[in-house]
C-alpha cells in the first residue's frame, strides 16, 4: 500500500531529498561558491525528471487515499513546470553572480517551490492543494526579496507575502465553506455533491471564495493588484520565475478545481471564469501602455495572458482545457525567451529596465533585436507566429461553448495589448539615437535562450511541435 | 446543561474575535483573542474533541498568544494613526461588508447540503477509540502525505528566516576557537630582560 503510493509521488520525493540533502552540504562547507555548481545540478535535475516524468508516465494513478493524482493532464503541467524552472535557473545563474545575489539558497528554494507546484498540479484534495500552494509560494516570497539591501525588493517581497496571506484566508474560508456543505474535502467527494443545477447555495459560496483565492495566485483582475510591483521589485530573474512555472501551476490547480471537483457544475462557474477573463484581458492591456520600466510591462502582459488562458477554462469543455494547455505551453516558451532578453539589458554592468533605453537597438545588436522582434510580435498575436495559434484556440474553444461575447471582447483586447509590444518594436527599429543606449550582453546562454525561444516561434507554425495531441490527451484526462 | 454551555461558550467566542478587532489598544486586543481562543477550546470539549481543546490552549494560547503579546509590545508602530488611515476608508468598506453579510445571510438562511453530502461526512469524534489514537490515525496513516508536506514547508520558512536576516560581516574580528586553544606561552609571550638605562 504504500510503497505503491510512494512509488508515484517518486519524483516529488527525489526533487525534495536533492534539495535537504544539497542544503546539509552547501552548508557544512559554508561556500557559496558552490551556489553555481548547484544551479546547473539543479536545472539538470529538472531537465531529467522532466523527461522521465513526460516518458515513463503511464495511466492515471491515485496516491494516499485520493490525496495524490498522477494523471495526464498532471504530467504534462508537470514537464511544462520542470522545463521552464530549468530554463529559468539556467539564465538566472550569470545574472545573479554579477549582482553578488546568487546564494546557495537560491536553487534549493526554487526546487522546493517546484516540489510544491508538482503536488498542486497533483492535488485531489482541498487539503493537498493547499499544503501545495503554501509550500510554492512560502518559498517564492523568500526569493523575491533576495536582493536585502534593496527597498524595492524587500517591499515587493512584503507585498508578495502579505496578500498572499490574505488571498490564502480567501481560500481556505471557500475550502472550509465547500468542506461544511460538501461533507468531504476529496475532490472525487465533492464532484457527487455539486451536479447540475442541484448545487446548493453554501457550496456555491464556497466555490467562489476558492476561485478567489486561485484568482490571486494566476494574478487575474481584480486580484492583479500585487503583480506589477511584485514583478518590478523582485530580482530579474526571480520575475522571470515568477512569470512562468507558478503561472502554469496555478493555472493548471484552477483547471482541477473547476473540473475535477466542480465538473457537474460547468454553469454556476463558468461566468464567474469568463468575467475574470474578460477584465484581465482588457486591464492588462490598457494598463500596459502608459508603462516605462520592461518588467511592469510583463508583469500587465501576464495579466493579460492569463486573462486569454482563463478564457480557454471558461469555456467549460475538454476543449477548452486543452487550449489553455496549448496556450500557457506557448505563453511559457515566448516568456523564457523575453526574459532572457531583459536580463541581457545593462549598460556599464548595471541591469537596465526602462524601456527608452531600447532606442535603435537594431543598429546595435541586429541579431537580438530582430528575435526580440519575432518574440513580441508573437506575444502581440501575430499571425503567422504560434503565439497567433494559441489565442486563436482559446478563441475558438470559448467560440464552440457559445461565449461568442467573450470571444469577440478577447479579439478585441488583443488589439489594444498589441499597441505596446509594438511600441518596444518601434523603439528598437525606429527610435531617436541616443548616446545612453545598451550594452551588447554577451551571455551565451541568455543568446541561447532568446535565439531558441524565437526560432520556436517561426518554425513551430508548422505543427506546433505535436504540442496539440499531447494536450488533447491531457485534457482528456481531466474532463470525461 | 450542555446547551447552556454551548451558547456561554458560543457568545464568548463571537465577543472576544470582535473586541480583538475593535479594541483600542494592541495589547487589549491579544487578550480578547485569548478569551475567543479559550472559549473555542471549551467548543471542542463540548464535541468530544478533548486532544484538539488542550491542543487549542497549549499551542495558541501557550505559545502563539504569547508571542503575539511580545511582538506587539516590542513593535513601534503608531496604532492610532494606522486607524485614522482606515477611517477614510471606512464608509466603503462598511458597505462592502454590510452587503456580504447580507449575502451570507441568505446562503447560511437556507442551510441545506444535499442528501450525497450527508453520507460522505465523517463523524466528528471517533467510536472505538480515544482521541489522541485517532488522531494518530489520520495524521500518520491516512493524511501521512500532508503531514510530510507540513514539514518541507516548515523547513522552507526556515531556510527563509536563514538566508533574509543571517549576514556574514566581514569588518568584524571573530573568535577562532582552535586557534585560542593551540596557543602555548612559548608563541604568546617573549620575555625580555631589560637591562636600567638602556631601553628596548
Amino acid at each position: 500500500m504504500l510503497s505503491s503510493d510512494l512509488n508515484v509521488i517518486l519524483p516529488e520525493i527525489i526533487l525534495s531529498v536533492y534539495a535537504m540533502l544539497a542544503l546539509l552540504g552547501a552548508v557544512y562547507t559554508r561556500k557559496d561558491g558552490l551556489a553555481s555548481t548547484l544551479v546547473w545540478i539543479t536545472s539538470a535535475l529538472f531537465l531529467a525528471v522532466a523527461l522521465w516524468i513526460g516518458f515513463n508516465g503511464a495511466g492515471t494513478n491515485v496516491a494516499f487515499n485520493g490525496l495524490f493524482i498522477d494523471d495526464g493532464f498532471a504530467r504534462f503541467s508537470k514537464v511544462m513546470i520542470l522545463v521552464s524552472g530549468a530554463a529559468v535557473l539556467m539564465m538566472s545563474e550569470g545574472y545573479m553572480t554579477r549582482r553578488g545575489l546568487l546564494r546557495f539558497e537560491y536553487p534549493l528554494l526554487i526546487t522546493l517551490s517546484v516540489v510544491g507546484m508538482m503536488m498542486m498540479v497533483s492535488a485531489g484534495d482541498l487539503m493537498s492543494l493547499y499544503m501545495g500552494l503554501e509550500l510554492q509560494s512560502l518559498a517564492l516570497y523568500v526569493v523575491a526579496s533576495l536582493r536585502r539591501d534593496s527597498v524595492k525588493s524587500t517591499e515587493a517581497g512584503l507585498k508578495y507575502f502579505v496578500l498572499g496571506a490574505l488571498s490564502s484566508g480567501l481560500l481556505l474560508y471557500g475550502a472550509s465553506l465547500v468542506y461544511g456543505y460538501a461533507g468531504t474535502t476529496l475532490f472525487s467527494g465533492i464532484i457527487q455533491t455539486a451536479s447540475e443545477g442541484d448545487v446548493s447555495l453554501g457550496l456555491l459560496f464556497g466555490l467562489v471564495f476558492l476561485i478567489s483565492g486561485l484568482a490571486f495566485k494566476v494574478s487575474a483582475v481584480p486580484f492583479h493588484m500585487w503583480t506589477p510591483d511584485v514583478y518590478e521589485g523582485a530580482p530579474t530573474p526571480v520575475t522571470a520565475f515568477l512569470a512562468t512555472a507558478p503561472k502554469v501551476a496555478a493555472m493548471a490547480l484552477f483547471a482541477r478545481v473547476l473540473h475535477d471537483a466542480f465538473g457537474g457544475a460547468v454553469g454556476d462557474w463558468q461566468q464567474v471564469v469568463a468575467l475574470l477573463s474578460l477584465l484581465s484581458m482588457f486591464l492588462g492591456g490598457i494598463a500596459a501602455i502608459g508603462q516605462t520600466d520592461i518588467k511592469r510591462l510583463m508583469a500587465f502582459s501576464s495579466i493579460a495572458h492569463m486573462g486569454y488562458a482563463l478564457m480557454g477554462l471558461a469555456a467549460g469543455t475538454a476543449f477548452g482545457v486543452q487550449s489553455m494547455l496549448i496556450y500557457m505551453a506557448i505563453y511559457v516558451t515566448m516568456s523564457v525567451g523575453t526574459f532572457a532578453f531583459i536580463l541581457s539589458m545593462e549598460r556599464d554592468g548595471q541591469p537596465v529596465s526602462n524601456i527608452a533605453s531600447l532606442n535603435m537597438y537594431s543598429k546595435k545588436e541586429p541579431g537580438k533585436a530582430l528575435a526580440m522582434l519575432v518574440l513580441l510580435f508573437s506575444l502581440a498575436g501575430v499571425p503567422p507566429l504560434v503565439g497567433f495559434f494559441g489565442k486563436l484556440y482559446v478563441l475558438r474553444a470559448a467560440y464552440d461553448a457559445g461565449l461568442a461575447w467573450l470571444a469577440i471582447a478577447g479579439a478585441v483586447a488583443s488589439v489594444i495589448g498589441a499597441f505596446y509590444y509594438l511600441r518596444i518594436v518601434f523603439y528598437m527599429y525606429f527610435g531617436e539615437e541616443r548616446d545612453d543606449g545598451l550594452d551588447g550582453g554577451k551571455s551565451p546562454v541568455l543568446w541561447g535562450m532568446l535565439m531558441a525561444s524565437a526560432v520556436i516561434m517561426v518554425v513551430g507554425v508548422v505543427n506546433l511541435f505535436g504540442i496539440e495531441g499531447m494536450a488533447a490527451t491531457a485534457a482528456a484526462t481531466l474532463v470525461n | 446543561m450542555s446547551v447552556f454551555a454551548f451558547y456561554l461558550f458560543a457568545i464568548s467566542t463571537i465577543a472576544g474575535g470582535l473586541l480583538t478587532v475593535i479594541s483600542r489598544n494592541p495589547v487589549h486586543s491579544v487578550l480578547w483573542l485569548i478569551l475567543a481562543f479559550l472559549s473555542s477550546a471549551g467548543l471542542f470539549v463540548l464535541l468530544g474533541a478533548e486532544f484538539v481543546a488542550m491542543l487549542l490552549i497549549i499551542v495558541y494560547v501557550g505559545a502563539v498568544a504569547v508571542l503575539f503579546l511580545f511582538v506587539v509590545m516590542m513593535l513601534d508602530v503608531d496604532f492610532s494613526q494606522l486607524k485614522a488611515e482606515m477611517a477614510r476608508y471606512m464608509p466603503l468598506a462598511l458597505l462592502f461588508g454590510v452587503i456580504i453579510l447580507m449575502q451570507f445571510a441568505i446562503a447560511f438562511g437556507a442551510w441545506e447540503s444535499n442528501a450525497a453530502a450527508e453520507g460522505l461526512r465523517a463523524q466528528v469524534t471517533p467510536v472505538d477509540r480515544h482521541n489522541t489514537e485517532a488522531l494518530g490515525m489520520i495524521l500518520y496513516d491516512q493524511y501521512f502525505l500532508l503531514f510530510q508536506l507540513a514539514g518541507l514547508i516548515l523547513l522552507v520558512a526556515m531556510i527563509g528566516a536563514i538566508v533574509l536576516t543571517l549576514r556574514q560581516r566581514t569588518d568584524i574580528k571573530r573568535q577562532n576557537v582552535l586557534a585560542q586553544m593551540y596557543r602555548d606561552p612559548a608563541k604568546a609571550m617573549e620575555l625580555k630582560d631589560v637591562k636600567p638605562g638602556q631601553g628596548l
